[in-house]
């Protein structure tokens, strides 16, 4: 499980923590280098080292939330909590000295993490949502919806890449690859039959983007 | 995503593991005939790796419109993009996928609908279009399958059977589209006693195809699980509106709506007109398709709400090609509506004729003819010849006369589909010449 890291020089004891909590850092030197430096299996999340200038390190984060639509947790010193609240664009911080216990937690609870179920299977959640990658099985509220495999793949697609907004010729390149000629039109009736079959409740974790796309999360 | 296996081998994984899981018991392998019949064979979950990985074989002799003797062998290929859990059957353990036929050296085979659909939409793609239906499809309720149409309702007053009864029957199917992935947009009772319209939420031809299919046996599924019976029929009762199949089209280029331009008064694009011009230049040829069966013809004729003359309107319920009012600024869902088919067509191949039709007119930039309203209901015979009006065949024989002599149906058909429908529906035709009907009996025995 990769997370970016900003400054590129972490402090060791933030290394030391990721590594401790079960998370691979990767520095990254500035906003783009979240993109470029992406791993095959995507970010769990991006954590941002507030320096001396609490302002550029929250300003780092937003951008980096904004343009690459991952989760972002800050490191904070006790003596800047107050500072925090003046900023957004962050999803959660921790502070120093950091406790790898807390920090597990945390970043587990901003990515859409991938976890272990008792079969030894791996389970994709959201909110009460849960898609078993093994066995192609979804359940919202532990109770089983039925999907078809495009519409297992889009979901699954959403629930790994979130806080993102992707153009429907994108998710129909990644999702249902190039040789489909059904038009990007397909986009929307599956959003529409995943909405429907997700329940009333939660049809609003997909949100349209006006001529753009979709967003998930 | 998970990159390390290649999507066809997700595919088929996902189909096996949810049969697993789901404690799938069969699974139903379907395809159409030529007439649009759904043929069905069940196999077991045992079976099921060998048919996702080589297909099943099977004597395509058996199949109307398929093989000759000499190529009898054929395979199904279930597509597992199209695994649905079955909601009907009992305890859910039932699923189904639809196939595509191939020939024992794995060719596609050209006297498969879902091939020829698939053909004409390569074709559209290959200019950058993909092609969307949106259908109102409208069927009866009867008591039972026997030969006199029993309705259910009659909206008199004093009727044992209230008008809602179909209400349960129309919801109970909604449910069962809605968990098979058909979303209905929109339903309701319609003008003729017993007389019920489903709206299907838009989605690419061949989707749509598959799902009216589908549709069609769920409608009769669930209404013989209340003991009542459905029937697609074009025209069931001879005093009221039959049952018609109005497709909504349009053409996107990738997120565009290619039938939209904003400038134009109409709303329509150099795009939609031409697909427009295309429909009514080539709709007596491809009307055989869209009004397969001798029943078809006694649906079109005039003061029943059907098309007859071969026109476009904007808000004209008689005009065979209709250009809905959309709502300002939705420009997606600028749309025209085809308005002759009627639900007992089968779709792949109704599809495949509208799409080659409409394209023609794009690609040859045929000119769009004005609108015309109701007025032409009321013109002579020779005000219309004058104005350049065609009527739509008046029955089957006169519809495979226009397609006999249509490059352009072969073309979209294929050799195959072309010839042995047209040897069919002849057949048909000679058929119902040689029946003396209960009209002639009432008419003539007692008075020649």
């Amino acid at each position: 499980m990769f997370v970016a890291v900003y400054p590129p020089a972490p402090s060791s004891a933030l290394t030391a923590a990721l590594l401790g909590a079960g998370f691979q850092p990767v520095p990254v030197d500035d906003v783009a280098q979240v993109g470029t430096r992406e791993p095959e299996q995507g970010w769990v999340a991006a954590v941002v080292e507030l320096g001396d200038d609490v302002g550029l390190g929250a300003l780092v984060g937003r951008k980096i939330r904004e343009e690459h639509g991952i989760g972002v947790l800050l490191v904070a010193d006790r003596t800047v909590t107050a500072d925090l609240g003046e900023f957004d664009g962050f999803d959660d911080f921790v502070l120093t000295p950091i406790d790898v216990a807390e920090l597990r937690v945390r970043l587990g609870r901003i990515g859409s993490k991938a976890v272990l179920d008792s079969a030894g299977d791996e389970v994709l959640r959201f909110g009460d949502l849960e898609l078993n990658t093994s066995t192609y099985q979804a359940s919202v509220g532990s109770r089983p919806i039925d999907l078809t495999y495009m519409e297992y793949e889009l979901l699954r697609f959403f629930v790994e890449h979130p806080n993102r907004v992707w153009s429907r010729e994108q998710i129909l390149s990644k999702v249902w690859g190039y040789d489909y000629f059904g038009g990007s039109r397909t986009v929307d009736v599956h959003v529409r039959r995943l909405r429907a079959k997700l329940g009333e409740s939660r049809a609003s974790w997909i949100t349209t983007v006006r001529s753009v796309g979709y967003r998930f999360g | 995503m998970d990159t390390s296996r290649s999507a066809p081998d997700r595919q088929r994984d996902y189909v096996l593991r949810t049969v697993e899981e789901r404690g799938i018991r069969f699974v139903r392998l379907w395809f159409t005939d030529v007439q649009g019949f759904l043929k069905s064979f069940a196999i077991t979950p045992a079976e099921l790796e060998v048919a996702l990985a080589e297909g099943l074989s099977f004597d395509g002799t058996s199949i109307d419109g398929f093989s000759r003797v000499s190529e009898a062998d054929m395979l199904a290929r279930p597509d597992p993009a199209t695994f649905q859990i079955l909601p009907w059957r009992r305890g859910g353990d039932t699923a189904r996928m639809f196939c595509d036929i191939v020939t024992p050296d794995g060719a596609p085979f050209p006297g498969d609908p879902r091939h020829v659909l698939r053909r004409n939409l390569e074709r559209a793609a290959e200019l950058g279009y993909s092609f969307y239906v949106g259908p109102e499809l409208e069927y009866f309720y009867f008591a039972d399958a026997g030969p006199e149409p029993k309705v259910l309702d009659r909206g008199g007053y004093f009727d044992l059977t209230p008008l809602d009864v179909a209400q349960e029957y129309r919801r109970d199917t909604i449910l069962a589209l809605e968990k098979l992935g058909i979303p209905v947009e929109f339903s309701h009772h319609e003008v003729s006693p017993s007389q019920h319209e489903l709206d299907l939420r838009y989605t690419d031809a061949l989707t749509m195809a598959d799902n009216l299919v589908t549709t069609r046996l769920a409608v009769k599924e669930v209404a013989m699980e209340h003991g009542i019976y459905a029937t697609f029929m074009p025209k069931p009762l001879e005093r009221y509106d039959g049952s018609g199949l109005h497709l909504h089209l349009s053409l996107f280029q990738g997120d565009e709506n290619a039938f939209h331009e904003g400038s134009d008064p109409y709303g329509l694009s150099k795009v939609a007109r031409g697909f427009i011009a295309g429909l009514l230049h080539h709709a007596g040829e491809i009307t055989a398709v869209t009004n397969q069966w001798v029943n078809s013809y006694k649906r079109l004729v005039g003061g029943f709400d059907a098309p007859i003359y071969e026109t476009w309107a904007r808000n004209d319920q008689t005009a065979l090609v209709r250009v809905p009012t959309t709502k300002r600024g939705k420009i997606d869902s600028t749309r025209i509506e085809y308005r002759s088919p009627d639900p007992a067509c089968n779709p792949y191949l109704a599809f495949s004729v509208i799409l080659a039709a409409g394209l023609a007119g794009v690609e040859n930039a045929y000119e769009l003819p004005p609108e015309m309203g109701e007025d032409v209901l009321t013109m002579s015979a020779g005000e219309r010849t004058a104005a350049g009006i065609r009527r739509l065949p008046a029955n089957l024989a006169d519809a495979l006369r226009a397609m006999e002599s249509s490059e352009l149906v072969r073309a979209a058909l294929g050799d195959h589909v072309f010839e042995w429908f047209l040897r069919n529906k002849h057949r048909e035709w000679r058929d119902y010449q040689q029946h003396v009907s209960r009209f002639e009996l009432e008419e003539y025995l007692p008075v020649l």
